[in-house]
C-alpha cells in the first residue's frame, strides 16, 4: 500500500490522525496532514482506508 | 426552477424526542432532493440522503457565503439583511480562499495531538463539577450543573475569556441561537457579545496571556488580524465551543438513560466510550435545521438539476439516519464498528473544534456515568423540555437524580 496526500487541499480536520495515528499526524503550525508512514504495514491497511474515506476533503489517496 | 411537487416547509415536528421529524423518512425514501419553501417565499431544495448531503457539502460549487435568505426557519426582516452578511473573521459564512486563511490560523490549535494533551485538564474540570453535584445532592439540573459548565469552562480557558463573565455571554449566545428571540433582541445580544469581546481583545493587546486570542494577536505585520476580525473569531469560537458540546453532553446522557441496554454495555466495557460518542453524534446530529448552501453554477446533484442561485439545506440529521448508509440506522448501537457520520458536517467547513468536542464528550460522559452509576431521570420523559426552538437541538433542562 502507498499513501499519498494532496496537502494543498487539507483543512486539518484531523480525522486521519484520529483514525490511523500510526500513519498520520498533523502539523503543529497549521494542523494540516503529515504522513508518518507512506507504506504502512498490512495490519494498518483497514485503518488507513477508513481514514481516507472519512477525510472531509478527500485529500488521502491509497494505492495498493 | 422546474418543480415536480409543491414546495413544503422544513419539517419541524418530532413525534419521538430522539428521532428526526417523521416527514424526513418519507422524503428520503421518495423525494430525497425535494422543493423547500423558505420563509421569504423563495423555493429551494431540501437534501436528505447521506450520499447527496455528503456530496453537496464537499462540492465547492455550493457556496457557504452567508446571506440572510438562507435561514430555513425564520424570515429575516429586509432592513436587517445587510447586517447578517458574514463579517470579517466570521469564517463559517465564507468560501475559500477567505475561509482558508482564517481556518489555517486556527486548525493548528485544535489538532488531535493538542486536544489529547488537554485531556487531563478536561478531566479535572469534569471532576470538579461532579464533586459539586455530589455535594449538592440529588436532584440536580444536569444542564446547569454539568453539561453547560464543562464545555464553557474549557473554551473559556482555551480562548482566554473570563469564566466569571459566563452569565452574560451565555445569555447573549442563547438569545442568538433561539427562534423565540425577537430580531431586535437578537441584534442587541449580538452587539453586546461583540462589544464584550472587543473589550477582551483590547485588553489582550495591552497585556497578552497564554491563550488562543492572545496568540492570534501576535501575527506578522503583513498578516495581522484587525480588532474586528479578532472579535468575530472570538465570538464564533465562544458560541460554537459551548452551545454544541453542552447539548451533546445533556442530550447524550438522556439518550443513554433511555437506552438502558446500551448504558449497561458501557458500564461493562468502558473501552466502548469512544465509539459510543461517535454513535451519539450520528444518532442525534443536533444541527437540526440543517446546513445551508447556495449553488454558484448549474449543477446536477443526485440526478436533480440545481440552478445557479438555488438555495439548498443539507439535512445532516436525516442523512445520519439513512438506511442506505447505516445498518439499522434508527437503532442506537454503541458497538457500531464504523460510523462515518455527518454530525460535524463535511467538506472544508467540517467542525474546527471536533477533536475538542470528542475529548469533552469521551471524558465527560464516562466520568459522569462512572461517578453516578444509578443516575436516572427525576421527571417523566414528557416533562423534559426539548430544544425544538433552538438551532442546536438538545434539552433546556435535565432533572436527574441518583442514589446517594
Amino acid at each position: 500500500m502507498r499513501v499519498v496526500v494532496d496537502h494543498d487541499r487539507c483543512q486539518g480536520a484531523g480525522l486521519c490522525a484520529l483514525t490511523a495515528p500510526e500513519v498520520f499526524d498533523q502539523s503543529e503550525d497549521d494542523g494540516t496532514v503529515l504522513v508518518l508512514d507512506p507504506a504502512p504495514a498490512a495490519e494498518l491497511h483497514d485503518a488507513v482506508r477508513r481514514a481516507a474515506g472519512l477525510c472531509p476533503n478527500a485529500v488521502i489517496t491509497v494505492a495498493d | 426552477m422546474d418543480l415536480q411537487a409543491p414546495a413544503r416547509q422544513l419539517p419541524l415536528t418530532r413525534t419521538c424526542p430522539f428521532d428526526p421529524p417523521e416527514e424526513y423518512r418519507q422524503l428520503q425514501a421518495e423525494e430525497p432532493i425535494s422543493p423547500l419553501a423558505f420563509p421569504d417565499g423563495v423555493t429551494g431544495w431540501l437534501v436528505t440522503r447521506y450520499a447527496d448531503v455528503r456530496a453537496l457539502l464537499a462540492d465547492p460549487r455550493f457556496s457557504s457565503r452567508r446571506r440572510a435568505g438562507l435561514n430555513p426557519v425564520r424570515r429575516v426582516p429586509p432592513e436587517l439583511e445587510d447586517s447578517l452578511e458574514a463579517q470579517p473573521g466570521m469564517f463559517i459564512g465564507m468560501d475559500p480562499p477567505d475561509h482558508t486563511r482564517y481556518r489555517r490560523l486556527l486548525t493548528g490549535q485544535f489538532t488531535v495531538r493538542r486536544m489529547n494533551a488537554l485531556t487531563p485538564r478536561v478531566a479535572e474540570i469534569v471532576a470538579d463539577r461532579l464533586d459539586e453535584m455530589a455535594a449538592a445532592g440529588p436532584p440536580v439540573d444536569l444542564v446547569r450543573s454539568f453539561a453547560l459548565p464543562v464545555p464553557s469552562l474549557v473554551i473559556c480557558e482555551l480562548l482566554g475569556v473570563p469564566y466569571a463573565d459566563r452569565a452574560r455571554f451565555q445569555q447573549w449566545s442563547a438569545a442568538m441561537l433561539s427562534l423565540a428571540t425577537g430580531w431586535k433582541e437578537m441584534m442587541a445580544a449580538r452587539d453586546e457579545l461583540r462589544a464584550y469581546m472587543l473589550g477582551l481583545v483590547r485588553g489582550k493587546r495591552e497585556l497578552p496571556a497564554d491563550d488562543l486570542l492572545s496568540g492570534l494577536l501576535c501575527r506578522p505585520d503583513d498578516d495581522a488580524l484587525t480588532d474586528e476580525e479578532l472579535v468575530n473569531i472570538g465570538v464564533l469560537l465562544l458560541i460554537a465551543g459551548h452551545e454544541t458540546t453542552a447539548n451533546m453532553l445533556a442530550l447524550g446522557t438522556l439518550t443513554l438513560l433511555r437506552h438502558p441496554g446500551q448504558l449497561a454495555l458501557l458500564h461493562a466495557d468502558p473501552a466502548l466510550f469512544d465509539g459510543a460518542v461517535e454513535e451519539l453524534l450520528r444518532y442525534l446530529s443536533i444541527v437540526q435545521f440543517g446546513i445551508p448552501r447556495i449553488a454558484t453554477e448549474d449543477v446536477e446533484l443526485g440526478g436533480t438539476p440545481i440552478r445557479a442561485g438555488d438555495r439548498l439545506i443539507a439535512s445532516v440529521m436525516a442523512a445520519d439516519r439513512d438506511p442506505a448508509q447505516f445498518t439499522a440506522a434508527d437503532t442506537l448501537d454503541v458497538t457500531r464498528a464504523y460510523s462515518p457520520h455527518l454530525g460535524f458536517g463535511h467538506g472544508v467547513h467540517q467542525c474546527l473544534g471536533q477533536q475538542l468536542a470528542r475529548v469533552e464528550m469521551r471524558t465527560g460522559l464516562r466520568a459522569l456515568l462512572e461517578r453516578f452509576p444509578t443516575l436516572r431521570l427525576a421527571v417523566p420523559l414528557d416533562r423534559v423540555r426539548m430544544r425544538d426552538d433552538m438551532f442546536i437541538y438538545g434539552v433546556h433542562e435535565l432533572p436527574v437524580t441518583w442514589d446517594s
